[in-house]
């Protein structure tokens, strides 16, 4: 019974209702997009770094897991690396920063093919000039590029040699040196890929590594693309729950506004009820599950429209962004919005419960 | 007058302090109603009418003085305990409607024995209400549907859905033109008459005190004249 009245007050202002389930949706899709961006971010790192077919990562000292700026090793690295017991491949990467979250990544092709199996050309084939470059499918989707069309990037031009598929080393790749001569980075390099010969073998050369290189960071390949998360990156977990808090605010005024507007306009309502022997708990009870159902709507509305905001990235920027459904967030983001609107829903839910029944039938 | 009277008041009296101002609304008010009596309240405007009634029906506490309803003391009752009596003993029927316009008729009745805490299934008694009223077949409309005699009734039903000791009509009638005036009086003599129901009713018409047993005056916050 109680149901049925929520249920026709809600119906019976629409636009109210369809705004607060609106506003409430798009708090949670802000939550949902935000965490599956992080997400499907950091696991794009992960999986083109397990793309290149490597065992270990060695990163030079003091530098953060997913910092990726400048080149802080010598590249004599390599070899030493090459020369260790069991390890059959050592190449050295260089990734340099060029907007937002955009990188290029700088390697020796030969070496790469070896130990990665080479790259899977969509189109066009391997570079052959110093101003060539490959991009992956998505790069060259968002950009619109093919085999042979020119890219500008790092204040030159380049061939765009082929297109490769996604999900090895880096999305934008040219040959070691020439990133090297261009950043003014002779002989230097961000990380050493090293294969070793026997996947058993891997914990041995980690532990024998540590001992000759102290201070390095050396992470075989599972301990890199588990660390590659959403606690690991600087700042990140403060920036979610910062939007969180926002989202919060954003679902309370909302849904604060709305009831008490519902509050004011059905003062006669309650009136009627109270002067029926409802209980204040009897008119909280009406508001609250009112609340509930427009939270309930509105999280489900965000995730549909999450879905939709992963399409719209997908279409617009697949290289530059990635966002992933986060179905463990499903729950958090609604309990999130129910709070938020539960505590919007109070306030007014409080002068509706002790409205006085006989001023309130004398309302007009 | 009956032994055991299921409305005693003894002394009542009723002062609102607006600001400064205090407005003494009743000044000593001494009734009694026997069970099943149609007793009629008449008096001028500002007479402390709708006060009685509203201490009465537990919407409003008295500063002074005894009431009792069917036993109870109302005079002690705390608020939830006032609340609780509205629930079980007493059914309101107002000048305005007042009826849930977002419910239907029948929703509107029910939701009074939700409140109430009363099981929705069918109650052979209240058919034989609805029959009485006339508005069996108009159920499930809304009230902005049903004409303005029509809601009158459905607020009836709904003020004895719950078998209240007694029926509190202020003015029952002040919004109704002659027709529904007289449908809505019939239909509450019926209930008198036929099932027993003590009504108390506010008007100044003396058509409709006409259809009462007893008439009171109330001038000035009292009650001047009883025809009983
Ligand atoms: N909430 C209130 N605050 C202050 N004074 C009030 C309040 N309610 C009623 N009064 C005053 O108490 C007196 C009695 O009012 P009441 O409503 O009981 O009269 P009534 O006989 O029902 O009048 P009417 O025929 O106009 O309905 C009036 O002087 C009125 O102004
Ligand atoms: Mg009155």
């Amino acid at each position: 019974m109680i149901n049925k009245l929520v249920f026709e007050n809600l119906k019976h202002r629409p636009v109210r209702t369809a705004l607060s389930i609106l506003a409430i949706g798009v708090e949670v899709t802000m939550m949902l997009t935000l965490v599956g961006l992080s997400r499907g971010m950091l696991a794009d790192v992960a999986r083109r770094a397990r793309g290149v077919g490597a065992d270990i990562v060695v990163r030079p000292p003091g530098t953060s897991l997913i910092g990726l700026s400048s080149a802080p090793m010598s590249e004599k690295m390599v070899d030493f690396l090459r020369r260790q017991p069991h390890v059959t491949h050592a190449v050295g990467s260089m990734t340099h920063p060029l907007s937002g979250v955009t990188t290029i990544t700088g390697v020796d092709l030969r070496e790469f093919d070896e130990i990665s199996g080479g790259f899977k050309y969509l189109d066009g084939g391997p570079i052959r000039n110093r101003d060539e470059i490959l991009v992956d499918n998505f790069y060259a989707r968002q950009n619109n590029l093919r085999a042979g069309s020119t890219l500008y990037l790092l204040n030159r031009n380049w061939r765009v040699a082929g297109v490769v598929e996604e999900g090895k080393l880096a999305r934008l790749v040219i040959p070691l040196d020439v990133l090297q001569d261009l950043t003014a980075n002779p002989g230097r390099i961000s990380q050493v890929w090293v294969k070793v010969d026997h996947p058993a073998n891997v914990p041995k050369v980690i532990a024998s590594l540590k001992e000759k290189l102290p201070g390095y960071p050396i992470y075989s390949m599972e301990e890199l693309t588990s660390l590659i998360s959403v606690n690991n990156v600087p700042g990140l977990k403060a920036f979610i729950t910062v939007i969180v808090a926002l989202a919060i605010v954003v679902g309370f005024l909302v849904v604060f506004l709305s009831m008490y507007t519902a509050v004011l306009e059905r003062t006669r309502e309650i009136g009627i009820l109270k002067a029926l022997g409802a209980s204040p708990f009897y008119i909280l009870d009406i508001l609250f599950r009112e609340t509930l159902l427009l939270a309930l709507a509105g999280t489900l509305l965000g995730i549909l429209f999450s879905y939709l905001t992963r399409w719209v990235i997908m279409s617009w920027a697949p290289a530059s962004l990635t966002q992933m459904i986060v179905p463990d967030w499903w729950g958090i983001a609604g309990a999130i919005a129910l709070a938020g609107a539960l505590l919007g829903a109070s306030y007014p839910g409080w002068r509706a419960a002790r409205q006085d029944p006989i001023e309130a039938l004398a309302y007009e | 007058m009956s032994e055991n009277p299921i409305i005693r008041v003894r002394d009542l009296r009723k002062v609102y302090r607006v600001g400064e101002v205090e407005v003494h609304a009743l000044r000593g008010v001494n009734l009694d109603v026997p069970r099943g009596e149609f007793l009629c309240v008449a008096g001028p405007s500002g007479s402390g009418k709708s006060t009685l009634f509203h201490i009465l029906g537990g919407l409003l506490a008295p500063t002074s003085g005894a009431v009792f309803v069917d036993g109870h003391d109302l005079s002690r009752l705390s608020d939830s305990e006032r609340t609780a009596l509205r629930r079980r003993m007493v059914g309101f029927v107002f000048q305005k409607f007042n009826l849930l316009p977002t419910l239907t008729a029948a929703d509107n009745i029910a939701i009074a024995r939700h409140i109430a805490g009363r099981s929705l299934d069918h109650d052979p008694w209240f058919r034989q209400v609805l029959d009485l009223l006339g508005i069996a077949d108009r159920l499930h409309h809304k009230p902005s549907k049903l004409s303005g005699g029509e809601q009158q009734r459905v607020a009836i039903a709904r003020a004895i859905v719950n078998h209240p000791a007694i029926l509190l009509a202020d003015e029952p009638t002040g919004n109704l033109d002659s027709q529904n005036s007289a449908a809505v009086l019939r239909v509450l003599r019926d209930l008198n008459e036929r099932l027993g129901q003590t009504i108390l009713l506010i008007t100044h018409d003396p058509v409709v005190a006409s259809y009462a047993h007893r008439v009171v005056r109330m001038l000035d916050g009292r009650i001047v004249d009883d025809t009983g």
